[in-house]
């Protein structure tokens, strides 16, 4: 990376400036904003029919593959979504450099296990008898 | 944190409540509430999974009072952050950014909002057994 001449020499000594990763994460938010705009509106139409369902009205639900695929998409998308806004939140309002990265550390791990336990339950039901 | 005795800048309780200020940090308070319908989506599922006896208890949780509480509020939030969020995308285009057209989409975004809640409301306690 040539230096900027408009950098200060102080800044270039402690490898302040962009990390350069701004423009994925600005992306990424909004190719999950895009997708989620018709998973959320067919869930929300989904889920007002499974209204008082039991077990088996969500397997027999899940057994249609583009419901469980829609659902695993929204499950995905809709985290991934939470994990960036809530990293910029942190970003935002936590200023201890220590605090900031431990928070987004266990953030981050905390939307994983949320994915996981998300997409085997719905494999779960997807495949069960 | 004040180190010097340099003026401030006013404070924000001195600014005018504007259209404009109040719909950007709803949008951002929307989406952190919208950290719980995450939790009760993957919950939903997760109980599923676990068992008949499990899915029923939490469908049970959400219907009772406190959990119909928490399904209005983040179907609201998700409502807003979605009309928004599109309010966004549009003006991620470059379009829509006159002061004229952003109030007009505000105001647009409130009642859409408004709408949503009170057709899926409706739908959904019309299908509700009591």
């Amino acid at each position: 990376m040539a230096a900027s001449p408009m950098r200060s020499p102080l800044g270039r000594v402690l490898g302040l400036g962009s990390a350069k990763e701004g423009v994925e994460h600005w992306w990424l938010q909004r190719i999950t904003a895009i997708a989620l705009v018709p998973l959320a509106i067919w869930f929300v139409i989904a889920a007002l029919g499974m209204i008082g369902a039991d077990r088996a009205a969500m397997v027999a639900w899940m057994h249609s593959p583009m419901s469980a695929v829609f659902t695993v998409l929204l499950i995905v998308a809709a985290i991934y979504h939470m994990a960036l806004g809530l990293q910029v939140v942190i970003e935002d309002y936590i200023h201890s450099e220590a605090w900031k990265l431990g928070l987004i550390i266990v953030m981050r791990l905390w939307c994983i296990v949320l994915v996981a336990r998300g997409i085997l339950a719905v494999l779960t039901l997807a495949f069960a008898a | 944190m004040i180190s010097d005795p340099r003026p401030l800048s006013p404070h924000l309780q001195i600014y005018r409540w504007q259209l404009t200020s109040v719909l950007s940090i709803l949008h951002r308070i929307t989406g952190i509430a919208l950290v719980v319908g995450a939790v009760l989506l993957v919950s939903w599922f997760g109980s599923a999974a676990d068992g008949a006896a499990a899915f029923a208890g939490f469908q049970g949780f959400l219907g009772s009072p406190i959990g119909l509480v928490m399904l209005f509020g983040c179907s609201v939030a998700l409502f807003y952050h979605l009309c928004n969020g599109i309010r966004h995308l549009w003006w991620d285009t470059g379009r829509g950014l006159e002061l004229k057209s952003v109030y007009a989409s505000g105001w647009a975004v409130l009642v859409a909002t408004a709408a949503l809640t009170v057709i899926v409301w409706s739908i959904g306690l019309s299908r509700w057994e009591f």
